[in-house]
């Protein structure tokens, strides 16, 4: 996995971690003689993973698994504080605001809440044109104007709407221009931090076939961060399974749907209420999923487990890769236990 | 498209104020005060700043509806013979001018280090912040007071007269931005987390565009509600110093120092010098306050109903 | 002969500036003691305010104008506020998407479920307790001893809301209205909770109301399906039938617009445009604008739900 030069993409061995003690008065503590104790959230515990050009890359978890906090690392808005990112070969994560320039130009992003990802008080017009602007100050007004129109077009929006707000606009077409913004700089990758997930459902089929079409015309490749596997099984050509902050499991996107190895994929997988099935059968999973700030020793999903053993609760399981390309981070897997 | 004229007409603000009675009576009334202030020196009878139109024989005259008063002085004279109704018409512009340019600097200096402290976080933040809180715990008028004595010395107490006007403006201004910095610093900390922020640094914006260009025009519908109620307390706070003899020189009266000037004569019968200027104060001050409750009302989004 | 619950033509208002509109539009459907029904349809498409109007829990301005609620026998949609109180949290109990909306931050479980006993019956608090401490066995909760003395910042997401569903059991309802009960869960904890709701269910002979956006879900748990769209109920019938053989095009294309139900990477299917908004609702029947079956009759006539096929009910001119 380290032979970043080949990937548009690689993550190497990441950590983020949170500082949420608050000030001094909040760090006191009294217990066994007065000192100050620190509270960190470890949102993202030595990730690794890498994105093959024009491949989409599905990372799913649930929530507070620390998949959009993965995404900003990636984006650069926050530091790790281990690891490496690099893109196209190159490091990126420890550059400075100019340095990482034209970076912004290569790599973009979609958000989820299509009310909040829009600043409220300016026009469709003054929101695509800004990025345009900034990143192009030769640009006359005209080329900004035509390039507009044009992307505007492309994500399905009347470029004749360009003078309005976005209170103006549905949460489908305000999904769809913020898309437009984050094409309008033509970027080699996107990171897309669940797009569809506030979206009816018939709004969300629209934006995801726009999503798909988008990536045949544009070359594109994704990072598609989401908690819907049935979205994840259809766009999607390799999965990154995250939980507490770390890779359990990277696949491709048949494999990890049709053999699931890592006991926490299959628990998920069989969670997916699907139409017309009766009833499935679920797996139940014990226990509570433990919060970031106390992680637990050994592998992070032991405690939920119902195969974990002693290894399991003292070592941390290595992600492996398996015969097929897949990697797995499990004792079980690897030492091949009965897992059925 | 709608132009923002009809927009605005088919606006919930325009509506909840059509609706509001109160709203309405006192922005009427404001209209009222604002015209008079400004038109000064075209409607009042005389123009009291002048000396040459001032004759001490006029002293002391009550309004005129009362025995001894005159058609010629509606409301009577001070105790320097000047007409109480121009010399009300010509404080009142002195007060709002101070009033309204006090809060001009503690806008400006409040929304910049409270942008700076909500955006940055971490240390500015802390000191930004303690900052406001020291200030805080001096009662204003004791730092305003602190102010004008330092600029008094500095500048003598002869030139301080000429200067009076701006000096009060910055005095007053200096010493309430803490109001503005936490107000906005606290719809920033809302603001700042919003995706569209996030959308903005993706892009590669600079801090300073992020947070004047995107935060700020968000963040400013608090900063509207506070500066409406702002006005009256500066326009309350220049009338307390002035009341104090730290203000406005009795030779350009202030509405507060011609409530002082008016103290002395008040058991001797003279009332009128002080009641007056007084009543005139609490009703300017009274309806700008109504003005921003009902404005704080209509703002609020919690409150809000289609 | 009567159903635990027949609503029948019920039609909901909502009074505002410009005048009323109409929320639900002659929304009519039968929940026998045991039966799980589901309510499904986009935001705004009305199901929430239908639950809401069963219990009369309809804020101002809304209003029920027309219509009637038939409940154990009696016809509740007349009901005086205070007597609706004995019905809700009673014998019709709501759950809804947020736990923190029903739960009190500043006092403990175990005070919740005891007060809200107490305040139905008469009864100690020792027997009031062991109650309690029932409900939450029912519901799977480890250790509910512990539970009764904890506060609800100190449990997840998903054991809040197993709480909520033992609080709205307290009474032993006979009917449970759960509206969007796990759209804030994770899939592995909703998977639970619809476990357990089904499972109540069958045990309990309670009715339950399902109402969600999903139709996953719904398929999973219900008997029988109503489908809104815009206020209307546009298709009403068997859940196995209706989601293998639907017959309103919006229904078909809702199915269709559903990642897993196609092959992957292919184009879902999607339904164009958006559902209108409830102050713009198009003349004739309200999917025309976006129907690709959509003839003259359709901008006309607005269709009623009427047997179609497979004892499916729709409200579509062209089936």
């Amino acid at each position: 996995m380290t032979t970043h030069q080949t990937h548009l993409l690689t993550v190497e061995n990441v950590d983020k971690h949170f500082d949420i003690s608050g000030g001094f008065l909040d760090q006191l503590a009294f217990k066994g003689g007065v000192h100050l104790e620190k509270t960190t959230v470890k949102a993202v515990n030595n990730v690794s993973l890498f994105v093959n050009k024009g491949e989409t890359l599905s990372v799913v978890g649930e929530s507070g698994c620390g998949k959009s906090t993965l995404a900003r690392v990636i984006l650069g808005l926050y530091r790790p504080n281990a690891g490496k990112v690099f893109y196209d070969g190159q490091r990126i994560d420890h550059l400075s605001h100019e340095q990482w320039l034209p970076y912004r130009r290569k790599m973009q992003m979609i958000f989820q809440d299509p009310y909040a990802s829009l600043n409220p008080r300016k026009t469709v017009r003054q929101t695509l044109e800004e990025p345009l602007r900034f990143h192009n100050p030769k640009m006359t007004a005209q080329e900004a104007v035509d390039k507009v129109a044009y992307v505007m077009e492309q994500v399905g929006v009347d470029p004749g709407w360009i003078g309005r707000y976005p209170h103006e606009f549905s949460g489908g077409q305000r999904q769809r221009i913020s898309i437009a913004r984050g094409l309008i700089l033509d970027p080699d990758f996107i990171v897309a931090d669940e797009p569809v997930s506030a979206l009816d459902v018939s709004i969300q089929a629209q934006i995801l076939n726009l999503l798909m079409d988008l990536r045949e015309k544009h070359d594109l490749t994704y990072l598609f961060i989401t908690h819907d596997l049935s979205v994840v099984r259809h766009i999607s050509s390799r999965v990154a399974v995250l939980y507490l902050g770390t890779v359990c499991e990277l696949a491709s996107a048949n494999d990890l749907f049709e053999s699931p190895r890592h006991p926490y994929t299959r628990a998920l997988l069989s969670a997916i209420p699907k139409v017309g099935e009766k009833k499935a059968k679920h797996i139940k999973l014990k226990g509570e999923v433990p919060t970031p700030v106390n992680l637990p020793s050994g592998c992070v999903f032991h405690g939920r487990c119902v195969y974990a053993r002693d290894r399991c609760r003292k070592e941390f399981p290595p992600l492996n890769e398996l015969p097929n390309g897949s990697f797995v981070s499990c004792h079980g897997v690897e030492e091949g236990w009965d897992l059925n | 498209m709608k132009t923002k004229f009809q927009q605005f007409k088919a606006s919930y603000f325009l509506y909840s104020f059509r609706r509001d009675m109160v709203a309405m009576a006192s922005f009427a009334v404001l209209v009222i005060f604002l015209v008079i202030a400004f038109a000064a020196p075209w409607i009042s009878p005389m123009n009291p700043y002048d000396s040459a139109n001032i004759d001490i024989m006029n002293s002391e005259i009550p309004p005129m509806w009362m025995d001894g008063g005159s058609v010629e002085f509606p409301l009577g004279t001070d105790n320097q013979g000047r007409d109480m109704l121009s010399t009300m018409f010509y404080g009142l512009r002195t007060s709002i001018i101070i009033g309204l340019g006090a809060v001009a600097i503690q806008a400006a200096i409040g929304i910049v280090l409270g942008l700076m402290a909500g955006y940055l976080g971490g240390k500015t933040d802390a000191i930004l912040m303690r900052l406001a809180d020291i200030q805080f715990s001096f009662p204003y008028l004791m730092v305003a007071i602190f102010m004008s004595a330092i600029f008094q010395v500095v500048f003598g107490a002869g030139s301080f007269e000429q200067m009076a006007i701006p000096l009060l403006t910055i005095i007053i201004g200096l010493s309430n931005w803490p109001m503005f910095a936490r107000t906005i610093r606290a719809s920033v900390m809302g603001e700042k987390n919003k995706e569209y922020v996030e959308a903005a640094r993706v892009i590669g914006l600079p801090q300073r565009i992020i947070m004047f260009r995107h935060i700020l025009p968000n963040a400013l519908t608090s900063v509207m509600v506070i500066s409406t109620i702002q006005v009256a307390n500066a326009v309350m706070s220049e009338a307390a110093l002035s009341f104090l003899g730290l203000g406005m020189p009795v030779t350009k009266p202030s509405l507060g120092s011609l409530i002082r000037s008016g103290q002395e004569y008040f058991f001797s019968g003279s009332w009128w010098i002080t009641v007056l200027p007084g009543l005139w104060l609490v009703l300017f001050v009274l309806v700008i306050n109504l003005l921003g409750d009902w404005l704080r009302d209509v703002l609020n989004p919690k409150l809000y109903k289609g | 002969m009567s159903h635990l619950l027949e609503v029948r033509d019920l039609e909901v208002k909502f009074a505002l500036r410009s005048g009323d509109i109409t929320a639900i539009d002659g929304a009519s459907f039968t929940l026998d003691p045991g039966e799980r029904m589901g309510l499904v349809g986009e935001s705004g498409a009305g199901k929430s305010v239908t639950g809401f109007a069963i219990i009369n829990l309809i804020s101002k301005p809304g209003f029920i104008s027309r219509g009637s609620i038939h409940f154990e026998g009696n016809e509740i949609s007349a009901y005086s506020p205070a007597r609706m109180r004995r019905i809700r949290g009673n014998r019709i109990s709501m759950i809804f998407q947020d736990p923190m909306m029903t739960l009190n931050p500043v006092y403990t479980i175990g005070f919740q479920m005891i007060e809200t006993l107490q305040a139905h019956r008469n009864i100690s608090k020792a027997q009031a307790r062991a109650i309690a401490l029932d409900k939450l066995q029912k519901v799977y909760i480890p250790s509910p001893e512990k539970r009764l003395s904890q506060y609800p910042h100190e449990l997840s997401g998903g054991m809040r809301q197993r709480i909520i569903i033992a609080i709205s059991l307290l009474a032993d309802p006979a009917i449970i209205i759960a509206d969007e009960p796990t759209t804030a869960l994770d899939v592995t904890i909703q998977a639970e909770i619809m476990d357990l709701l089904q499972e109540l269910c069958e045990n309990e002979k309670m009715g339950l109301i399902l109402i969600t956006h999903d139709l996953g879900v719904v398929s999973q748990v219900t008997e029988k399906i109503a489908v809104m769209y815009a206020g209307k109920i546009i298709e009403y019938g068997p859940t196995e039938t209706v989601v293998h053989h639907p017959v309103h095009p919006y229904t078909i294309g809702l199915i269709g617009s559903i990642p897993g139900t196609i092959e992957p990477g292919k184009d879902l299917k999607q339904i164009p445009g958006m559902m209108p908004t409830l102050t713009n609702i198009p003349p004739g029947c309200a999917f025309n604008p976006r129907c690709e079956l959509a003839a003259e009759i359709c901008t006309q006539k607005t269709p009623v739900l009427e047997e179609k096929q497979n004892g499916i009910m729709a409200a579509c001119h062209m089936k």
